[in-house]
């Protein structure tokens, strides 16, 4: 037992445990802030995983985008004020039974096929320079449609949510 | 007392592998299942899918870190496919709202299962 391997533990239940408020909690804003932790539960388990680059994009675009947007969503689309902001479910036992069944089969599966697969051998390297060769060699042609993507995201959503209603 | 407590929970638990990353983005993924499937309010679907992706990913970098699929070097291919998928999220994110604004103001509600009529 390493460190390494408390801080895994440690991470892992931060994750999941934020995770389960996000989906159990009844008021919109305790979601969107536990999401905050598992978002960044995430990006600490992209730093145990060598993955330097990805944790520090993980917390700029999810933390610093994504999130900030769903919570301009979630101000936007209640009255803040008067109404509570909270929020129905509906197929609950339904849904739980299918969760249960995907987590145990999923679990089941990863740890038969993969619990023999220890550490690797590599050393951990700087993977930011790594990762901008690949992107402009191998995965150019996937990069550039990515930019177009953003692009027509971009002018899409400008347009439909400035659009106003013809009479 | 309390300190072999820690020491005899921390012997119990297996050292670190490949499969713990694995299942702890299994639990990710049902969580943000069961978060699309039950909530009613959009905005909480678009959480649930947030939590999918983001197990996807940890599988993505996962294998990359655990996987070799390269003989010589690090893999990285797996790390450039979560930038893929942080890239498309981000999109995802800016026109989802987009629409749950027009529902929001054509409906006044933003409860998917309220907004089932497809035209007027």
């Amino acid at each position: 037992m390493e460190t390494f391997d408390i801080v895994f533990y440690i991470f892992a239940t931060l994750t999941i445990v934020s995770a389960f408020v996000v989906v159990f909690t009844k008021n919109i804003m305790y979601a969107a802030f536990s999401l905050l932790f598992t978002f960044i539960g995430v990006a600490a388990l992209y730093v145990l995983l060598h993955a330097d680059f990805l944790a520090v994009t993980q917390i700029l675009i999810y933390v610093g985008g994504i999130l900030v947007l769903l919570l301009f969503g979630v101000m936007l689309t209640n009255n803040v004020v008067s109404v509570d902001i909270k929020t129905g479910t509906l197929n609950t036992i339904p849904a739980l039974v299918a969760a249960a069944v995907i987590v145990g089969s999923l679990a089941a599966v990863f740890y038969m096929t993969w619990s023999t697969v220890g550490e690797p051998a590599t050393a951990p390297t700087a993977t930011t320079r790594a990762i901008g060769e690949l992107l402009m060699t191998g995965y150019a042609l996937p990069f550039e449609v990515a930019s177009v993507v953003l692009l027509a995201a971009l002018i899409g959503a400008a347009l439909m949510a400035r659009r106003t209603r013809k009479p | 007392m309390q300190t072999s407590l820690f020491n005899g929970v921390l012997a119990w638990l297996p050292n670190v592998q490949l499969a713990h990353f694995l299942i702890v983005s299994a639990i990710l993924f049902a969580l943000g299942l069961y978060g699309i499937v039950t909530r009613r309010n959009a905005i909480m679907v678009l959480m649930g899918v947030e939590l999918v992706l983001n197990a996807a990913n940890i599988n993505l970098i996962a294998f990359s870190r655990y996987g070799g699929l390269h003989a010589s070097g690090p893999a990285l291919d797996g790390q450039v496919a979560a930038i893929f998928v942080i890239i498309l999220a981000a999109a995802e994110a800016a026109i989802a709202l987009a629409i749950v604004l027009n529902i929001y103001n054509r409906f006044q509600t933003v409860n998917v299962d309220e907004v089932s009529s497809l035209k007027e």
